[in-house]
């Protein structure tokens, strides 16, 4: 049956659901991006069997990049299990037919919704970022053809304001995902709503990131190896956010956790966002102060009974 | 700070040369005209007013001058820092956006053109500086202090909204925003419009103030004869988009030779 299903999808699609026209367009704008670190370059978003907001962007970049041997990796948050990411896979599974993975290491391509996974990235794979906004200033600047102009003649200061706007309510730079960052000493760029955390990662990193916005029809990139800064002001530095406890599953520490809630009396947990490195790990034998062990708790059940 | 220092002696080097330099200056919308072969020199520390009634062309050649509209025909010269005359149509536009934001001033009618309503007074302050390139918090918000100290802004309000100021407020956060770089040349197009006259009176006070203590130039436009009087050395009488009568400000004021001028002048209620 599910054979079947897959044979008819073939018959009447294209490998990667997109038309090959509509797949070189993308790629001359990915070419173009590439090119022109952390510029956004417009291109011809495509309606795509999903709503805006489930990462068209993304998948439309995949899809022009995915060939037969590719091995994939989609994660939502950091997590391979979530609604978006399950979704995602089995739409590529379905219309390439190509080998999806859990394990960042032994994946080509990762399509990503506001994470980069922990374990860094290597020259040979390619990391696509679904954009909700690609416009940094589009918050405090509402015209595109203004924007343009700012981009276009490198007047950045207005970034400056809204960081200027966090210290003075906040007494910090409050911003903590989507944090503005300066690709290759050029463009200011958005790095999609990923944690502050993730920013670093982004600085010479040795895997390809690519970056689609569906809705607004941009793509941008930052290449291998490239210089990506996070704005700061001199006496109020750049900082990723600390968490106190290790992950409870695994003990990791200095990855991005999650906060689980546990119980309506204020229980709570703290996870790692990244749920293949979480497994990894556990699987290799750490276990943090919360983990399942398997000998306490049959002396539960023991003590029940 | 150290630039505007060493602008200021170049600036009083160059004290008998004109900033800015206007050559038949013609803007036509269509077969209306806009403006027509205006012409006139603009010194430094020296306040021109340029009144007329409405739609007489005044804000279409504030608009040419400060490189808002481009002119139909006419050249318009500015003197850099440097001290090289400048066809401000022929720089690029990156230049003439600097000269926006660091060496000019724009004083809107309406404060909230001229605001980012949704930023505290202290960001709108730091703005023009964070566009200049400083990136010191503790900086850029002492010296957003100390001009809404001289604007008489109460230090307390500095991370308030532009929304929660009075219009009298608005405006003068709006002057200090634009005089926080040191700029050289400041239009204003009806500063003191749509506000009661009391506050009126002090903000033209202010203004008097501030363009004497920094040795500015400005050039004003309004309707309001009083504000023209208060403020400017120099005045140029505008109808359908001409030139009619220029002069220093007391002469046109109260002698004046055109006709126009006359009726303008006689139109004001004598307290």
């Amino acid at each position: 049956m599910t054979e079947q299903t897959y044979d008819n999808f073939a018959d009447h699609y294209n490998f990667a659901y997109l038309d090959e026209q509509t797949k070189r367009m993308i790629r001359r704008a990915i070419l173009k991006a590439i090119a022109v670190p952390g510029y956004q370059v417009p291109f011809a978003s495509r309606e795509m069997p999903m709503p805006y907001g489930w990462g068209t962007g993304g998948v439309q970049v995949t899809a022009a990049i995915i060939g037969a041997n590719d091995v994939l990796k989609m994660i939502d948050q950091g997590s391979d299990d979530t609604t978006n990411a399950v979704a995602l896979r089995g739409f590529f599974v379905k219309t390439t037919g190509v080998e999806a993975t859990t394990k960042t290491s032994e994946a080509t391509i990762i399509q990503t919704r506001h994470r980069i996974p922990e374990e860094p990235l290597k020259a040979n794979q390619t990391l696509v970022y679904q954009v909700p906004i690609p416009e940094p200033l589009r918050k405090l600047e509402p015209r595109e053809t203004e924007t343009r102009k700012m981009h276009a003649l490198e007047e950045y200061g207005l970034m400056h304001v809204k960081l200027y706007e966090d210290i003075a309510k906040y007494g910090e730079i409050a911003t903590t995902y989507a944090y503005p960052v300066l690709v290759n000493d050029r463009y200011v760029m958005d790095p999609s709503p990923i944690p502050k955390f993730d920013n670093p990662k982004m600085h010479e990193m040795e895997a390809l990131q690519l970056f689609g916005a569906g809705r607004e029809k941009r793509i941008y990139a930052v290449p291998p190896h490239t210089k990506v800064e996070s704005l700061d002001f001199e006496d109020y530095p750049f900082e990723i956010q600390k968490f106190e406890e290790p992950c409870a599953l695994c003990g990791a520490e200095n990855v991005y956790l999650d906060e689980v809630i546990l119980d309506d009396k204020g229980a709570r947990m703290f996870v790692c966002s990244d749920s293949d490195f979480c497994e990894d790990r556990r699987e290799n034998g750490h276990v943090g102060h919360m983990a399942a062990n398997p000998i306490t708790e049959s002396e539960n059940r023991g003590a029940d009974a | 700070m150290q630039t505007s220092e060493m602008t200021q002696t170049t600036a009083d080097a160059s004290e008998d040369l004109p900033l800015l330099r206007v050559s038949s200056a013609t803007k036509y919308y269509g077969d209306r005209i806009g403006c027509k072969d205006v012409n006139f020199e603009l010194y430094p520390g020296e306040v021109l007013a340029i009144v007329g009634e409405s739609g007489s062309g005044k804000t279409t050649l504030l608009n040419c001058l400060s490189t808002r509209l481009a002119p139909t025909s006419g050249v318009i010269e500015y003197r850099n820092r440097q001290g090289a005359m400048r066809n401000l149509y022929q720089m690029s536009e990156a230049e003439r956006r600097m000269l926006m934001r660091t060496d000019w001033g724009f004083v809107h009618q309406h404060a909230s053109d001229g605001l980012r309503m949704s930023v505290s007074a202290g960001a709108n302050v730091g703005e023009r500086l964070m566009a200049v390139g400083a990136r010191h918090y503790g900086d850029i918000r002492s010296t957003a202090i100390d001009w809404l100290d001289r604007v008489e802004i109460a230090e307390d309000r500095i991370d308030d909204d532009p929304r929660a100021f009075s219009g009298g407020m608005r405006q003068r956060l709006q002057i200090a925003r634009n005089l926080v770089t040191n700029p050289r040349l400041v239009f204003m197009d009806e500063p003191t419009g749509g506000l009661d006259v009391s506050v009126q009176a002090r903000l033209l006070d202010l203004i008097r103030g501030l363009v004497s203590d920094l040795g500015l130039s400005v050039i004003i436009v309004t309707h309001d004869l009083a504000v023209a009087r208060l403020l400017s050395d120099r005045t140029l009488v505008m109808r359908r988009g001409h030139v009619i009568e220029t002069g220093l400000t007391d002469q046109v004021l109260d002698d004046p030779q055109e006709a126009y001028t006359q009726l303008l002048v006689s139109s004001i209620l004598q307290p």
